[in-house]
């Protein structure tokens, strides 16, 4: 019939210029790649290694290799490293440079007033903000697919710790010049879904501050964790961890290590972080 | 004034190392980019990477390692002849330290990541303050009360310094102060220098008119005045000069100190004493001494960003040894 | 005639909330060298500083004919040079460099020193005898070579009025007298000269008038002999003298405490 062949050619123009408009937003909605990034900032770095694509990274700041400081510093001797210098970071021409909101301000500056975009980062303190940097930065890099990916395995992996049993232990966790991680901070937030209490919330202590020695030796912990102790060169701050009473209280709970490269910067790595601390509460990994 | 040849061939000198030294911090850089090429993207337009990084990236910092080492040094020759005191700088009348704290103000509360230039109109307006407040605490004393009127400031924001540090909300922030404290041109743009330059000129302005005063103070406060110096003039525009141009080099440089003790210091035997020739001669000094530092630290550690202000202090110290040995010789 | 340099009527100085000269008057007139003395304390050192424009007075003090609160101290410096007592030399000029700072009231802020700047200076360093330390640091000489520079210093200034507070102090015998010579050479130029003394031979022996003061008022004003008399000496220094005549001038030597009655 021809009115049947008019509709099934009305609904075939029809099909087609929907699918047309469906591909001609698709660019639009088809992430921005940019090709040539340059990363300033240890925390940017790492997620930068993680999400990027093949060659989109160009350099990553030197302290990413630095293993006291850096989770990633195998992956980072992939990269050329820069100083953070204006100079050198323009002759890179970079599309896109990830900075720290703490990065040299007269760096930045600079870097905006030669038209170069510059993505400044927060400190991340919780999980929630780790899964919101990557997929920042998943968008920035045009890498959404990746970035969701990374996300859902952590998402995943916290899932399964959630379930766990919890030891409900206490843990205090003490770096050099007596700081200790309160509420607010990534690594409570690693001590808490390892199951653990955090002294330092349960005393008030909010943000990274000093915890006097006394109220840590006074609480007794079950865990004490260290966050620097070998830190290379020593220096007079980490002269609390040879304080006689510290001293005392360790032959009492123990101590571990626990590097603060997995929580200074927030990643995947911080997992690690989270594994670190079941095991210092001497619990199982796995769920029997 | 019987200024002898040997005055002429020092300025000279002074002023040819200061030129060289002035193209050479910018010939000099990570970019390594030819001589010749470099000069002439100075005045090129064509908007290139070559000429962005000479015109946007080089020119200032070479600009403000002049200026910042000009106004060093002349406020530091200014206030030893005011004082009569070899031993006088800008830091000793507070207003290195109020800027200082101005800026870290800034810092700490966030002002400074408001909007870009936050922290040196802070740190301006600390030295702007600390100079009213010197002026009410020393009212129309003498070089005494005026030494002790800066210390008292001084010491206060030191103090109050100490304090954001101690106090600031996390590490980062406290870093960004202590390295700030330092002193550091890296990485400076035009818009610093348009910033600091009114202000750093009209300083110049009040301090290089002083030479005829701190000569006539040579014989003391009575004997100048009755030549007819106004001391109260004389003392109003060394302290203003040196809060407005040493002001707005540490607000867009940081604390950089020693130079305006050294330099006058280091230059007066050769200007045979009189305030007045040691002025400019101060200030070629100086800002020589900060290019060459500021070409050093490009290059003694470009990977670990050694700061301005630990350089002149490496220089500085030793000087002092050197100044305490030779007078111990003098005196036996 | 002579010119009226130096008119001081009812002047009142207080200092640190002490009355140091009471309502003194005093006329002073081109040619005089006059001598001003008087025990410690007598308010000598705050007189001259006054008349300087050092301090703040009550009263008024007009240097050659014009009101000292209406002249600009660039003007005052023209009409009247002031040598303190302290002998402050803050850097180490050369002498030649730091006599030359007494044409500062002669010169604009940044011109060079002219053929006449140049020429005062000479004079004045000859003067003073000191010309052959014109390329040595000032603070490299003694005490009393000290003394000549900073005295050419205000020579070389070239005014009509000169102050000095104690400028024999320090001084060989042979350069007070010549500084002596040079005083009264200046006041028979048509100069004058105020000195403050504490040497009474030399004052009786040099001046041509002699102004005594005493708890800030001026108790005795004229010439040498009629100033300095036993009464004076028993009365206001508290010692006994000597008085005679040698070589045409006066002799005055004090000699011995007097007990107070």
């Amino acid at each position: 019939m021809k009115n049947g062949a008019r509709q099934r050619g009305k609904g075939a123009a029809l099909a087609a210029l929907f699918t047309c408009a469906l591909f001609s937003t698709l660019p639009a909605r088809a992430e921005t790649r940019p090709a040539r990034v340059v990363s300033i900032n240890l925390c940017t770095d790492q997620l930068a290694m993680l999400i990027a694509g093949k060659g989109q990274l160009l350099s990553v700041s030197a302290i990413a290799r630095d293993p006291q400081s850096s989770a990633m510093v195998k992956e980072a001797e992939g990269f050329p490293v820069n100083h953070g210098q204006a100079e050198e970071i323009f002759l890179q021409k970079p599309d896109l440079v990830l900075a720290g909101v703490y990065t040299t301000r007269a760096t930045v500056g600079l870097l905006k007033e030669l038209n170069i975009r510059v993505e400044q980062f927060s400190p991340e303190t919780s999980f929630d903000d780790v899964k919101a940097s990557m997929r920042r930065m998943g968008s920035l890099l045009g890498q959404k697919a990746r970035a969701e990916a990374l996300v859902g395995q952590i998402d995943a992996e916290l899932d399964r710790l959630k379930r766990l049993p919890r030891s409900g232990k206490l843990a205090a966790l003490y770096y050099a010049n007596s700081y200790t991680s309160g509420s607010g901070t990534l690594a409570h937030a690693a001590l808490e879904v390892a199951g653990l209490e955090n002294l330092a919330a349960r005393l008030g202590i909010q943000g990274t501050a000093s915890i006097p020695l006394e109220a840590l030796v006074l609480a007794m912990p079950d865990v004490v964790v260290a966050g620097d102790r070998d830190y290379e060169p020593p220096a007079l701050a980490q002269e609390n961890f040879v304080h006689p009473a510290f001293r005392a209280l360790i032959e009492h709970s123990g101590e571990v290590a626990m590097p603060v490269r997995n929580t200074v910067c927030g990643g995947p790595f911080t997992l690690a972080a989270v594994h670190m601390l079941r095991a210092a509460a001497g619990q199982e990994l796995v769920s029997r | 004034m019987m200024a002898s040849r040997g005055y002429w061939l020092l300025i000279g000198g002074l002023a040819v190392v200061t030129v060289v030294l002035f193209v050479l911090s910018l010939a000099l850089g990570p970019a390594g980019i030819a001589f010749g090429e470099s000069l002439s993207a100075l005045f090129s337009g064509d908007g290139g990477p070559i000429v962005l990084i000479m015109q946007e990236i080089r020119l200032p910092r070479a600009i403000l390692g002049l200026m910042t080492g000009a106004t060093l040094g002349l406020s530091g020759a200014v206030l030893q002849g005011l004082l009569r005191n070899p031993l006088a700088e800008p830091g000793l009348i507070g207003i290195s330290s109020s800027a200082s704290l101005g800026a870290v103000l800034a810092i700490y509360t966030g002002l400074s990541a408001a909007f870009p230039l936050g922290l040196p109109l802070a740190a301006l307006a600390g030295a702007l303050i600390a100079v009213l407040v010197v002026q009410v605490l020393a009212g129309s004393g003498g070089v005494l009360t005026v030494i002790l009127a800066g210390v008292a400031v001084s010491s206060f924001a030191s103090a109050m310094t100490s304090l954001a540090l101690n106090l600031s909300p996390n590490p980062f922030a406290a870093l960004e102060i202590m390295f700030w404290m330092l002193g550091s041109l890296a990485d400076r743009s035009m818009t610093h220098v348009w910033l600091a330059t009114p202000f750093i000129l009209a300083g110049w302005l009040m301090l290089a008119s002083l030479g005829r005063a701190l000569d006539a103070l040579t014989l003391g406060a009575d004997a100048a005045a009755s030549m007819g110096v106004d001391l109260n003039r004389t003392r109003r525009f060394a302290i203003l000069g040196t809060a407005l141009s040493v002001g707005a080099a540490t607000a867009v440089a940081g604390a950089i100190g020693f130079v305006g003790l050294v330099i006058p210091h280091l230059l007066r035997p050769l200007t045979g004493g009189l305030p007045s020739r040691l002025l400019p001669a101060s200030a070629l000094g100086g800002a020589s001494m900060i290019l060459a530092a500021d070409i050093l630290v490009r290059f003694v550690a470009p990977g670990r960003d050694l700061k301005l202000g630990v350089l002149t202090a490496i220089v500085g110290a030793p000087f002092f040894l050197w100044l305490v040995w030779k007078s111990r010789r003098d005196l036996l | 005639m002579s010119t009226s340099l130096l008119d001081i009527a009812g002047l009142n100085v207080d200092l640190g909330g002490a009355s140091v000269v009471r309502d003194l008057s005093l006329n002073v007139k081109a040619g005089e060298f006059v001598g001003l003395i008087g025990p410690n304390g007598a308010g000598k050192s705050t007189l001259l500083r006054a008349i300087a424009g050092l301090v703040p007075i009550g009263g008024t003090v007009s240097v050659a004919g014009d009101r000292l609160e209406g002249l600009k101290a660039a003007e005052r410096a023209l009409r009247l040079a002031y040598v303190p007592q302290e002998h402050e030399i803050a850097w180490p000029v050369p002498v030649e460099t730091l006599v030359a700072l007494g044409r500062t009231p002669h010169r604009s802020n940044f011109a060079l020193l002219s053929t006449r700047d140049r020429q005062v200076v000479a004079d004045a360093m000859a003067r003073m005898d000191v010309a052959r330390f014109a390329k040595r640091p000032a603070t490299a000489l003694s005490g009393g070579e000290k003394a000549r520079v900073l005295i050419a210093r205000a020579l070389a200034q070239d005014t009509p009025l000169i102050l000095a507070d104690e400028p024999a102090a320090g001084l060989d015998p042979a350069y007070q007298i010549a500084l002596m010579r040079v005083f009264r050479d200046l006041a028979g130029e048509g100069r004058g000269v105020i000195a403050s003394m504490h040497d009474l031979g030399l004052s009786a022996r040099w001046c041509t008038r002699l102004v005594l003061l005493n708890g800030g008022k001026i108790v005795a004003d004229g010439s040498p002999e009629e100033v300095l008399t036993p009464e004076t000496l028993h009365a206001i220094y508290g010692v006994s003298g000597f008085f005679g005549v040698a070589d045409g001038g006066l002799v005055v030597q004090p000699l011995d405490l007097v007990e107070r009655r």
